[in-house]
């Protein structure tokens, strides 16, 4: 499986995910440019982190109209696997390939701190592998991050069992006080209803590393890719 | 024909604006203790070429429904009056 990782003026994760998809994972993966006419024959294709066009309008608003998006669409509408994380999902709700809208933090702040996740659904290959009852610590750091969908949406997620992983406390409990930025049901990852599309603002590309003190982000690329793998 | 569209694009009711909250705070920290509810949204001038103000109201229709707004989160109206 070919990954191409998506770089847009203003995205400042992308070399982060490279490093963990290309040395902690050992995956084969490139690097593609907004413009870019092809994706280069890239199966899965990753929208980093960081700020595209400045986050001007609204946070993925104009990313979204990249050229290269158009290729990304029709690849997601074809079964493609997609997966953003951070600036990413806020660009994937924008162009409507996950449902809802990420809106500023409810305490008005950009919050940079490790965040507490736990597994929802396991039926979606990001946590398929996970175990629902463990607790992941993964780095946050967003302004805009607030998950918003109307009460139609949620039971429809629910319904679908869309939710991948929400904000808990240390403990793993689902609760207020994990709930940083005020996300409905503290949702922090989500994805499509054929689950080909995944979005979540934690990022797991931070904490691949022993050297950085953190890897719980490496069960959840495993799970990911060991899924994906299969199905490619 | 020219024409000039203002467009104001507004967080939709049900949803919890905390820039509007914290500017809420700030003037009732000023001694404004009347001012109730803050809500902040933006403010849009687009200048354009079309052939009538139907046409331009399409256009600006669909700027704003594309672009503009987020529907999942925001509310547009817009005035649009020939230059």
């Amino acid at each position: 499986m070919k990954i191409g990782v998506v770089i847009f003026p203003g995205s400042n994760c992308d070399e982060d995910i490279f490093y963990a998809l290309k040395d902690a994972m050992k995956q084969d993966v490139v690097k593609l440019w907004h413009k870019d006419k092809d994706l280069h024959g890239c199966d899965f294709i990753v929208l980093p982190g960081g700020f595209s066009y400045g986050d001007y309008l609204r946070s993925g608003a104009i990313a979204r109209f990249s050229p290269v998006m158009e290729l990304v669409v029709e690849h997601a509408q074809k079964g493609g696997y997609v997966l953003g994380i951070c600036n990413g999902f806020q660009i994937l709700t924008e162009a409507g390939l996950l449902p809802g809208a990420l809106l500023h933090n409810k305490s008005q702040k950009f919050v940079c701190k490790n965040a507490y996740i736990r597994p929802v659904s396991r039926t979606a290959a990001l946590t398929a592998g996970l175990n629902t009852e463990q607790v992941f610590k993964i780095p946050v750091a967003h302004g805009e991050g607030r998950y918003f969908a109307s009460d139609e949406l949620l039971k429809e997620l629910h319904d679908n069992d869309q939710i991948l992983f929400k904000y808990c406390d240390e403990k793993g409990e689902w609760n207020e006080a994990g709930n940083f930025n005020g996300s409905a049901e503290n949702i922090a990852g989500i994805c499509n209803k054929q689950k080909n599309v995944f979005g979540m603002m934690p990022h797991p590309e931070r904490a691949v590393d022993r050297q950085l003190g953190n890897t719980d982000g490496i069960a959840i690329f495993k799970s990911l890719f060991n899924f994906t793998n299969q199905m490619v | 024909m020219k024409f000039r569209a203002e467009i104001d694009v507004m967080p939709v009711k049900e949803i919890l604006d905390p820039q509007g909250k914290a500017v809420k705070l700030g003037l009732t920290n000023l001694g404004l203790k009347e001012v109730s509810n803050v809500r902040i949204g933006k403010h849009i001038l687009l200048e354009l070429e079309a052939d009538s103000e139907e046409a331009a109201a399409a256009k600006v229709e669909e700027a704003c429904k594309r672009l503009l707004a987020n529907l999942v989160m925001e509310d547009y109206s817009y005035k649009i009056t020939q230059e």
